[in-house]
């Protein structure tokens, strides 16, 4: 788990100010939900991603807080509006206070 | 990704959870057997949201309760002066109703999210949507899950 890539799609790399940006992104994580037991009866304990934020030029546009109940590698898509050109951040914050992060950019005319 | 054991052994516990809801329901479906009540008063304050505005699309039948798309999605202009703030999605009948919460802004440019959502069984998913002048708007749908999510 040491270095997780997340996959980003943005579906505009050059947007006009304005445009709706559609962002895909998937990250592999086991999302382990903290009800399942193991073999010998202990629970497991819970370990998600309980915070996804999408920042572009670093204000936020999207953020999410994620329950036990997402998926195991879990899947976001959400849109944001145009703006200005710039780096788009997307960060997940693991139980364990680490921090997946990714990056994309968009250039806005 | 899992390896094929612990595939195997969470579709079995999930089995076995659809198996004990069925016989545990016999009076009905059962109404928010977890924390769903608390949650939802929790996010409105205790006030009533309307219905419409917000629409919940997710499949009538899931076979595998452990990836359930879901794509949520509110209308509003998202200007400054109109704009959806939060999301909260929850499911009735997970050992615990928290799902998801949406965060959105006027940059948003639009209110609507996918992801993907494990039920551990057959039950309601209910959204219900904030806006910046905090009304509330509400919407549910039945899912109807084969192999339930959630390892029991």
């Amino acid at each position: 788990m040491a270095d997780v890539k997340p996959r980003i799609k943005v579906d505009k790399k050059q947007a006009k100010k304005g445009d709706l940006v559609e962002v895909k992104a998937l990250v592999s994580h086991i999302m382990e939900s903290g009800q399942r037991k193991d073999s010998a009866g202990a629970t497991i304990p819970r370990k998600i991603l309980n915070k996804f934020t999408c920042t572009v030029s670093g204000k936020e546009v999207f953020s999410a807080d994620f329950e036990p109940a997402i998926s195991a590698n879990p899947y976001i898509q959400f849109k944001f509006r145009a703006q200005e050109s710039g780096p788009v951040v997307l960060t997940w914050i693991d139980d364990d206070g680490r921090k997946i992060v990714g990056e994309e950019s968009i250039t806005v005319s | 990704m899992p390896s094929t054991f612990d595939r195997r052994r969470f579709l079995v516990i999930g089995s076995a959870a659809v198996a004990a809801t069925a016989l545990a329901g016999s009076s009905g479906p059962a109404r928010a057997a977890n924390d769903s009540d608390e949650r939802i008063k929790h996010f409105t304050g205790g006030k009533t949201p309307a219905q419409g505005r917000i629409k919940l699309d997710l499949p009538e039948i899931a076979e595998n309760g452990n990836t359930v798309p879901m794509t949520v999605s509110v209308e509003s202009p998202m200007t400054e002066e109109s704009h959806v703030t939060d999301v909260l999605v929850v499911a009735n009948g997970n050992p615990r109703a928290g799902v998801v919460t949406f965060h959105f802004s006027p940059a948003s440019g639009v209110a609507e999210a996918n992801t993907r959502i494990r039920l551990a069984t057959t039950q309601d998913v209910i959204a219900i949507a904030k806006m910046n002048d905090g009304s509330l708007f509400m919407t549910s749908k039945q899912v109807k899950v084969t192999i339930g999510g959630c390892g029991g």
